[in-house]
Order: C-alpha cells, then sequence, then structure tokens
C-alpha cells in the first residue's frame, strides 16, 4: 500500500466524515474550486459541491460565528484558517462566543477550526505561528496537534465527530514530509490520549507536533553517542491534556525536558511543568527544562529564524544536562 | 396624553393584523414593561443580583419586530439586552426572566448567566452575549443552515447604533448577503450607546444607508409605532422567506431609560426623556390607536393589565421560592463529556490531598 503524507491524511479524513456524515460542511477562504492555499481540501468541493464546501468572504470572525450558528442548528462545521496565524481574527468568536456557549446557555457547538500552523518553512511573523497557547486558556475549548499522517487523520475524524469545538492545529512543515502507511477502515484517534512515540529508561522528552521529530532525532543521537535511553511522549492533545501518560513517564525515568516550537514565556510547557508538580513532584531526580522558542516574533532569514526557533541540539544539550543532573 | 405629529403613525390597515392579534401586541408590551417594573423593585430590594437593563420606550420596536417572524415555521431570533419583549414573544416566560434576574439554581442558566442572556432553540432564541454584533455573523450561520436544509425558516438578528460599528457586525452582514442568507438585521436606534450618542457613533445619517455596502435593501420605519414595526419587518421577513436574502431594517427609538439602572443619565440634554415620554411613548400611542380607530374599549385593555398583573405576581411568589444554584453546579456543563479533572484538590482541604498524594518508595530518604 502507498504511502500517505500527512497533508493527504487530513484531507481523507475530511472526505470521510462528508462521506459519512451530510451535517458536515466545509467553510473558509479559498477552499473551494481552489482546494485551499495548501491543497488540504483539494477536490471537496466538486465531490460535495458548493453549498457544503463553501468559499467565504475574507473574514475569519464571520467564519467562526456563522460556523457555531450552523452547528446550533445540527451541522459539523470545519472551518479553515488559511494560515493558523489569521485564528486571532477569530479569537473574540471562539473565546467569548463558541468556548461559553454550551455552559451559559446549553448550546451545542460541534465545530473544529483548522489550520496550517508552526514554523521552519521559511513564512515569517505571520505565516509561521503556533497560537495554541492563547487558546489552552480557555475552558470549553479542545485543541489537539498532530505530529504523525495516521493521528492526524485519525484526530482530525474525531475532531469532527466531537460535540464541542476543536481547535485542529496541522503542522505545515510536516504536510508533504511525513508519510507512513495508514490503518485501514474507520481510523479514529481519541481526543485527549498522548502517544508514545519512542521508549526509553533515562529520560523523558515531552513534546507535540513538529519538535516530535526533532526530539525522536535527539534520542537517536543520545543512544548513539551517550548511551541514553529517551523515553518521547508526543501528546497529540493539548486540552484536555493526557495526565496520566505524563505521570507515567515522570514516574518511570525521573528526569523531564519539555520541548514546543511556540514562544517558552507563557508556552504549554509551564502548564505541563505546572501539572507535573502537583502530579509526581516527589519521583523527579532532577529540575524539569524547557526547550522552547525564544521570545521574539518569528522572524523570516533562515538563519534568524534557525537560531529562534528549537533544533535538535537544543535539545541534545539540554538532555544532556538533564541526564548528569 | 398629548401627541406630537412628527412621528408618522401606522397607514390605515395594510398590516392585516386581526383585532385579536393587535390585542396580542399590546399585551406583549404591557407585560413587557409591567415586569421590568417588577424587576426594578426587585432590584431596590437586592434580589436581583446583578445589573437590570430597561427597555422603557423600546417595547414597540422588540414586540413588534418578534412578532414578524412565523413560530409555526421554527423562525430564530437573537435578541439583545433591551429585547425582553421580542423574547416573551417567542415564549419566554416571566418565571425564567425573574430566575435568571434573581440567579436562581433552576434559571434557565442554572444562575450561570446574567439578566436576559439565555435562549432555547425550540422555541427559536439563541442566547446573546455581550460583546455586540457576535451575534451578527452567529445569525448568519443559523440562517445558512437553513439555506442548506433547504427549510423555510426565517432569522432575525437585533443589533443597536452601537453595535454597527464594530467589525462582527460588518463581517457577519455581508457574509450573510453573500450567501444569501434568510436572515432579517434589526438596527434598533434608539440614540444612545451607554452614553454615546448616534452623532458619535457613525457619519452617516441614517444606518440604513450601511445596506447600500452589503448590496442589500435598507428600510427605516418609526420603531415607536408598533403595526409599523411590524410592517416592515414582516416584509424583510417574507422576503427573506422567498430566498430574496438579508435586509437591513432600522427603527427608530429612544432609550428613556440609562444603559443600566445604575446610570444617571446626566450625558442626556435637559428635557429629551421627558418629551419622549410625554409625546413619543409606545404604550401609550398603541393604546390610543386601539381606543381610537380600532374601536377597543379602554375596559377591554384595562382587563389585559390585570392579566399581566396576576402573571408577573405569580411568577414572582414562584421565583421567589426557587433555590439558589448549588455551587459545585458551576463546574459542571462546560464540555459534553462529564469534567475529567476533578475539583481543584487544595480547595478540598490540603490534609486528605496530601495523604493520597502517591510518592516513590524511596521519598524523603534524603532527609535522614
Amino acid at each position: 500500500m502507498a504511502e500517505t503524507t500527512y497533508l493527504e491524511a487530513i484531507r481523507q479524513g475530511l472526505f470521510e466524515e462528508m462521506e459519512r456524515d451530510a451535517n458536515v460542511i466545509c467553510m473558509g477562504e479559498d477552499i473551494g474550486a481552489y482546494g485551499g492555499a495548501f491543497k488540504v481540501t483539494d477536490g471537496l468541493q466538486a465531490r460535495f459541491g458548493e453549498q457544503r464546501v463553501i468559499d467565504t468572504p475574507l473574514s475569519e470572525a464571520a467564519i467562526v460565528g456563522a460556523a457555531a450558528g450552523a452547528a446550533h442548528m445540527g451541522m459539523r462545521p470545519v472551518c479553515e484558517m488559511q494560515f493558523i496565524d489569521f485564528i486571532s481574527c477569530a479569537y473574540d468568536m471562539l473565546t467569548n462566543y463558541v468556548a461559553t456557549a454550551r455552559y451559559r446557555a446549553f448550546l451545542p457547538c460541534p465545530m473544529v477550526v483548522r489550520g496550517p500552523s508552526g514554523g521552519y518553512v521559511r513564512g515569517g511573523p505571520f505565516h509561521s505561528q503556533n497560537p495554541e497557547a492563547a487558546f489552552l486558556h480557555t475552558p470549553g475549548l479542545k485543541i489537539v496537534y498532530p505530529a504523525t499522517a495516521s493521528d492526524a487523520k485519525g484526530l482530525i475524524k474525531s475532531a469532527i465527530r466531537d460535540e464541542d469545538c476543536v481547535l485542529f492545529f496541522e503542522h505545515k512543515y510536516l504536510y508533504r514530509r511525513i508519510k507512513e502507511d495508514l490503518p485501514t477502515g474507520d481510523h479514529v484517534v481519541p481526543i485527549g490520549k498522548a502517544r508514545l512515540a519512542r521508549e526509553g529508561r533515562d529520560l523523558s522528552i515531552i513534546t507535540y507536533a513538529a519538535t516530535v521529530w526533532k526530539a525522536l532525532e535527539a534520542a537517536e543521537q543520545l543512544e548513539k553517542e551517550d548511551g541514553l535511553s529517551v523515553e518521547v511522549l508526543d501528546l497529540r492533545s493539548l486540552l484536555p491534556m493526557d495526565d496520566e501518560a505524563i505521570a507515567a513517564t515522570v514516574k518511570k525515568t525521573n528526569r523531564v525536558l519539555i520541548v514546543h516550537e511556540d514562544t517558552v514565556t507563557g508556552g504549554v510547557a509551564g502548564e505541563i511543568a505546572a501539572r507535573i508538580n502537583d502530579l509526581a513532584f516527589e519521583w523527579l531526580d532532577a529540575p524539569i527544562k524547557r526547550v522552547a522558542a525564544h521570545d521574539v516574533p518569528l522572524p523570516y532569514a533562515p538563519q534568524l529564524e534557525d537560531f529562534v526557533l528549537p533544533q535538535t541540539a537544543d535539545i541534545v544539550r539540554a538532555a544532556r544536562w538533564l541526564a548528569a543532573y | 396624553m398629548a401627541t406630537r405629529g412628527a412621528v408618522a403613525s401606522s397607514k390605515a390597515a395594510p398590516s392585516g393584523l386581526t383585532r385579536e392579534q393587535l390585542l396580542e401586541l399590546y399585551y406583549y408590551m404591557r407585560l413587557t414593561r409591567s415586569l421590568e417594573e417588577r424587576l426594578v423593585n426587585l432590584y431596590r430590594q437586592t434580589k436581583v443580583v446583578g445589573g437590570l437593563f430597561r427597555s422603557l420606550g423600546q417595547e414597540a420596536d422588540a414586540v413588534g419586530s418578534a412578532y414578524a417572524l412565523d413560530r409555526s415555521k421554527g423562525d430564530v431570533l437573537s435578541p439583545l439586552i433591551r429585547n425582553l419583549g421580542s423574547m416573551l414573544v417567542q415564549g419566554a416566560t416571566p418565571l425564567e426572566i425573574l430566575r435568571q434576574y434573581m440567579a436562581k439554581g433552576d434559571s434557565p442558566t442554572r444562575g450561570r448567566e446574567l439578566n436576559i442572556h439565555f435562549g432555547d432553540t425550540v422555541r427559536g432564541f439563541i442566547g446573546q452575549i455581550s460583546h455586540l454584533g457576535d451575534m451578527v455573523p452567529v445569525m448568519a450561520g443559523v440562517t445558512l443552515s437553513f439555506k442548506l436544509r433547504g427549510q423555510q425558516r426565517v432569522g432575525l438578528v437585533y443589533v443597536g447604533d452601537g453595535a454597527t460599528s464594530t467589525g462582527a457586525f460588518h463581517e457577519g452582514i455581508n457574509f450573510a448577503a453573500v450567501q444569501r442568507c434568510p436572515l432579517v438585521v434589526v438596527v434598533e436606534n434608539n440614540g444612545y450607546a451607554y452614553s454615546t450618542p448616534t452623532s458619535k457613533q457613525t457619519a452617516c445619517t441614517s444606518f440604513k444607508d450601511k445596506a447600500i455596502g452589503y448590496g442589500i435593501p435598507g428600510v427605516r420605519a418609526d420603531g415607536n409605532d408598533v403595526v409599523a414595526t411590524y410592517e416592515v419587518t414582516r416584509e424583510a421577513v417574507d422576503r427573506a422567506r422567498r430566498g430574496e436574502g438579508v435586509t437591513l431594517v432600522e427603527l427608530m427609538t429612544y432609550r428613556r431609560k440609562g444603559h443600566a439602572e445604575h446610570d444617571n443619565q446626566s450625558y442626556v440634554p435637559p428635557g429629551e426623556i421627558e418629551r419622549w415620554a410625554l409625546e413619543n411613548d409606545p404604550v401609550d400611542r398603541f393604546i390610543k390607536v386601539l381606543t381610537g380607530s380600532k374601536g377597543v374599549p379602554a375596559a377591554e385593555l384595562e382587563r389585559i393589565d390585570a392579566r399581566v398583573v396576576a402573571e408577573i405576581d405569580r411568577a414572582t411568589d414562584e421565583a421567589e421560592a426557587s433555590p439558589a444554584p448549588e455551587p459545585r453546579d458551576g463546574l459542571l456543563g462546560v464540555y459534553a463529556d462529564p469534567a475529567e479533572t476533578p475539583v481543584l484538590w487544595y480547595r478540598e482541604g490540603v490534609r486528605s490531598a496530601v495523604e493520597t498524594h502517591e510518592r516513590p518508595a524511596s521519598w524523603g530518604t534524603h532527609d535522614g
């Protein structure tokens, strides 16, 4: 069987869910005849028509707000942010309207907001963002950020079937670089469950999205050069977060490095560290360390971007420090 | 009661409203006003624990416009803070309103939200949020679903003069116009957004002119004339139901009370409120029409007034007897799934949490 890319996996998931449930519709800018800026929705309009694959005005707040209204009426809209950076234009709609709808008014809001995220692509400050932490603080939303093609497909399907609003971050660096044989049949990955990407004994790296691959690279190198056995936990879901899997890996290796591509201050790593403090403080043999982007808007030039974003070498360096602590 | 000639009354009888319907309009206007008056009493007794928002002087525009929807067809509206009357027309009850304002555990939102911020998709009203303009995109989506499913349903969304300045208003109405959603956008122009007069809100001479920019019809009517309000909204509703898309309806009215009960309206020119109260009260005007050209005996209206008072008395007694919410219920219902995260342990008492906190066998040995 031919291998499927991360991007194609998402497209397959969308296609299958639209086939399965006539209430699923897609909304976004240039997603119809053009197939989307990255072609994630390519072919959907030809198959499902203009009614269900809607080319919208350039209006993120309207896309998300209209999705919420349609969701109240029983539809299951999937909104595309052309780049996830533009989700900030719908921040009010998501945090004030959508996230509170069930709690304040018993209004169901089964919808997905998805979009290409992340850097390492020379996209500059407005086509490279990782805005997940901005929404982690909002009760009522769910957040997933897959690292593999299989998880991308399984999670988009789960997100569409979920009864609440799911923010589906997809990493554009992984779109066409990552491919694998996908499980056959109705492949669904549960939201809220982490994945053990690599087993190890000496040290745990907790991460998600593109840095899962950098962590795995680092783990290889550390095994080869230092004889260290490094465990890599891919969170996949950030909200809800898999506390059980986090506690299990901490109790196993007693040393934790948290890695993410987003900037460090106020990033998801801080929340993970606080949870470890609550769940398993006494099991730690070393301080929790973070490797994340520096606190700057993401610059364009390769020399600048590569310096600002976390690289494999940064992970290796931090892991060595932790192992020696 | 003096009546000013400057405001045009309804035309003879093109509304098609029966005598019974006219009396129903009167009932809802009276119910709105009397219920708010009761809420003022409860507010002063501190039984309304949050702010109180009045629609005094705007009852006609709320009731008349909502009355233009067809509840039997499943039409849906999204009210604003001064649309108590619209919600009552759609079937919200005085008991619900009272429990909601009094933050009761059996209020429509279980004490989670304030005032008239609640909804019911079955009866056809969607709970608003405080971020003005946001309901326009939401109602664009509600009506988009009607269109996609081929349903003959219509949506109506209210915005105030202030909300027309928001990005959400623009994005939502543009989206709905492009998609030809069966939506009526009612701009209630009551002269003020909190303390800001309309002249500081827009450089347009009228809000209906904004419709031009969206390629949709814009119409304007006297919002203090309940029949005129009904007629103009009804035309827009019929148009939407025929698949002809969005209409912007501007209803001219006046906010006689402050933004909320605490607001002393120091920013209003002297005499302005009194003039509107005296010359252009929507209830007084409608009584004049009913007892005049419609030949309704005053005693019949008094019977309606008495019925309204009895209903509100009954609802007040019941609401006062309602229980307060259980504090722990505040943690429920954020997601469809039951909450997996337990109550924060340190709030439960540190001792038990420490006792049950799992530690490695070696823990504490470094102290020795």
